[in-house]
């Protein structure tokens, strides 16, 4: 299994570097150091985001509502900001997480005790969330000249040679490998998404590593809320409408299993680094960004059917594939 | 069929829907529905107290277009539920049926014609569903994610910031004719679909093996349904039924934008599931369902009337969708605790 993950991201790497050197032939400067550094730059958030989602679907789980989520909790801290001024931005960051993580209990809590369908959990705070985006604001938008200079400055500081933006996105994708592979929280989550009847009898308790995990997922979209408003600069209330699939999507092309206990986080990170380098690319060799959608349409659908040949080859659910044959036949 | 029947039985004690446990099944479904009607009814009072202009047959008539192009798509979901999968690319599906008859308008095809090619992208696109999930056997919930943004890219692709007007006069009748007094078009199909799905998905054969796949899927296979050609069949009719509600939608809009119907897929997820179809599968009725739709389109166009805008519309919709599906889940515990 280990080794068919190792091969899968050493491919995913392969195919990567393959279209950096595509499209380098159609737009040189495409390929230089420091247009890579902006493109990575430029997914930090989607990178984080996917951590998040990948935490959530380990457990067999979905987080739909990361970019209301986002949009909220960006609102929140960007009328704050412009509102008193004079609060330390390292509050300001604190509380995004900290409303991130509240939001994300809220439907940890729905799918723990109530034991609701993750997707109907997440579908219905999805609305629930941006439309308190909505309430919170009156419609208005927060504009760079509102906030202060020190929240708007903050993700674009360049620390030796990159923005602060990227640096956190790799202190999180540390910390993120350190939580799902060196710690026990991380075990159970793989455990309970795997086969949780498995993990039931070795003393994992489903429920809470869901719950966990929704709040990790919430927090880290929290951050992402407080990166989003200060990099671009603005706040509204369809801030990232759509952008939960693009955290799905970069998991799901990064090889993380929808059904749960199947993935690693180099995984996430390639899957949505693709994506990030598509989305780069499509203005420079001249491909209309109305393409875009129906571009990262196909590649989740290919990557499904990758993946799903990938675990099947790894002898897993024998029975319905039997099952299947006897009655195509 | 009474192999069938004796096989849904057995395993229903074993199925993951407690709520519905030892109890006659008919009975406690058809509380279900009354409570959902006294809700409805209840929205109804509230709505005619709360504006002096809610009750007034033409408003009313109104009110019906804002729920009967998602309840012809709900009805092909509630099957697509029941039988354990999920089709989140049927707002996609409308936008890609409307630009091509939008495209189609532009070239001078009749309404007709354009009836034709509205259901047949229609009918494409649910194929395309349909061959990935019970073909090459992918998660409909991922695939459907993946064709959700291909479906709506293409219609990117074609309009980009452009939008198409022009449609023919008599192409108006789909979404803005009355058949008779205030009775809408759109509102008979309504009604005839309903009557024709809570048919076959009540009454047939074909129905009774989606309630089985639905319960077992295991215990289906083995009692020889064809499980991957039914819910291929499934995915078909959900991709006609957005078909049909494109042209109804784009006929009463008059344009397409390929933004249209955005969003609409969680509508009907939730116009589903607030029907006492089980997102688990395996149980729900056609007749709930319809309610359902009464009641999201009454309180939507009820907060209409009260000036509420559209997106903290959307929070009661979320709230709706959440607590209609705890609450049994709510009641059920406090009985299992008072009986322990």
């Amino acid at each position: 299994m280990k080794k068919l993950l190792k091969h899968r991201e050493l491919l995913l790497v392969g195919i990567i570097a393959i279209m950096v050197a595509g499209f380098a032939t159609r737009a040189p400067g495409f390929a230089t150091p420091g247009n890579l550094a902006n493109i990575f730059n430029d997914t930090s958030i989607l990178i984080i985001l996917a951590l998040g989602q990948m935490t959530v679907i380990l457990t067999k789980s979905i987080d739909l509502s990361v970019a209301a989520n986002l949009a909220f909790t960006g609102m929140a801290v960007a009328m704050m900001d412009a509102a008193f001024p004079g609060l330390p931005l390292a509050l300001l960051v604190i509380l995004a997480v900290g409303i991130g993580a509240a939001l994300g209990a809220i439907n940890g809590v729905l799918v723990w005790w109530l034991r609701i369908p993750p997707i109907v959990v997440t579908l219905g705070t999805l609305t629930i969330y941006r439309g308190m985006a909505f309430v919170l604001s009156g419609g208005a938008w927060v504009n760079s000249h509102q906030m202060t200079p020190g929240f708007l400055n903050f993700p674009r500081l360049p620390v030796l040679g990159m923005p602060l933006l990227s640096w956190m996105a790799i202190a999180i994708v540390l910390m993120m490998w350190v939580v799902l592979t060196r710690t026990q929280f991380g075990r159970a989550t793989y455990a309970s998404g795997g086969n949780p009847t498995a993990a039931v009898y070795a003393g994992i308790d489903i429920g809470r590593t869901r719950f966990f995990a929704f709040t990790l997922s919430g927090a880290l979209a929290g951050l992402a809320g407080y990166l989003w408003v200060s990099r671009y600069a603005v706040a509204y209330v369809d801030v990232a409408a759509g952008f939960e699939l693009d955290t799905v999507a970069a998991c799901v092309i990064g090889g993380i299993s929808i059904a749960g206990g199947i993935g690693s986080v180099a995984g996430a990170v390639l899957g949505a680094l693709f994506l990030g380098v598509i989305k780069n690319a499509l203005p420079v060799i001249g491909i209309s960004p109305f393409a875009q959608m129906a571009i990262s349409g196909i590649v989740i659908v290919a990557a499904v059917v990758f993946n799903a040949r990938a675990e099947r080859k790894a002898g897993r659910i024998i029975l319905r594939d039997r099952g299947a044959k006897e009655v195509s036949a | 069929m009474s192999d069938n029947r004796d096989m849904t039985a057995e395993t229903r004690t074993r199925s993951a829907i407690p709520d519905r446990l030892g109890t006659p099944m008919s009975r406690l479904l058809g509380s279900w529905e009354v409570l959902l009607f006294g809700v409805a009814v209840a929205i109804f009072i509230a709505n005619s107290l709360a504006s002096p202009y809610f009750l007034n047959a033409w408003n009313l008539s109104d009110a019906t277009f804002n729920f009967t192009e998602k309840a012809m798509i709900a009805f092909a979901m509630a099957m697509l539920i029941i039988v354990g999968e999920i089709d989140l690319s049927v707002a996609a599906i409308i936008a890609l049926a409307s630009t091509a008859m939008g495209a189609a308008a532009q070239m001078g095809i009749g309404a007709p014609g354009l009836v034709a090619v509205g259901v047949s992208v229609g009918l494409v696109c649910g194929a395309i569903n349909g061959t990935l999930v019970s073909v090459l056997k992918l998660p409909s919930i991922v695939v459907t994610i993946g064709t959700m943004s291909l479906f709506r890219g293409i219609s990117y692709i074609t309009l980009g910031d452009q939008a198409y007007g022009k449609y023919p006069a008599d192409f108006a009748y789909f979404g803005q004719g009355y058949v008779f007094w205030v009775f809408s078009f759109e509102f008979v199909l309504f009604i005839v679909l309903a009557i024709i799905f809570g048919i076959v998905l009540h009454a047939t054969n074909f129905g009774r093996q989606v309630f089985v796949i639905g319960n077992n899927e295991f215990a289906a296979r083995f009692s020889g349904i064809p499980v991957e050609r039914i819910k291929f069949k499934l995915f078909l009719l959900t991709g006609l039924m957005s078909g049909i509600a494109a042209v109804c939608l784009t006929s009463r809009l008059g344009s397409t934008r390929p933004s249209i119907a955005q969003g609409w897929e969680l509508e009907i997820v939730t116009m589903v599931v607030l029907g006492g179809v089980s997102i688990l599968g395996g149980a729900g009725t056609i007749a709930g369902v319809v309610i359902a739709a009464f009641v999201m389109g009454l309180v939507t166009f009820g907060l209409g009337l009260l000036n509420v805008p559209g997106i903290v519309m959307s929070i009661f919709v979320g709230l709706l969708l959440i607590i209609t599906i705890a609450l049994p889940i709510v009641v059920r515990r406090i009985k299992f605790m008072s009986t322990k």
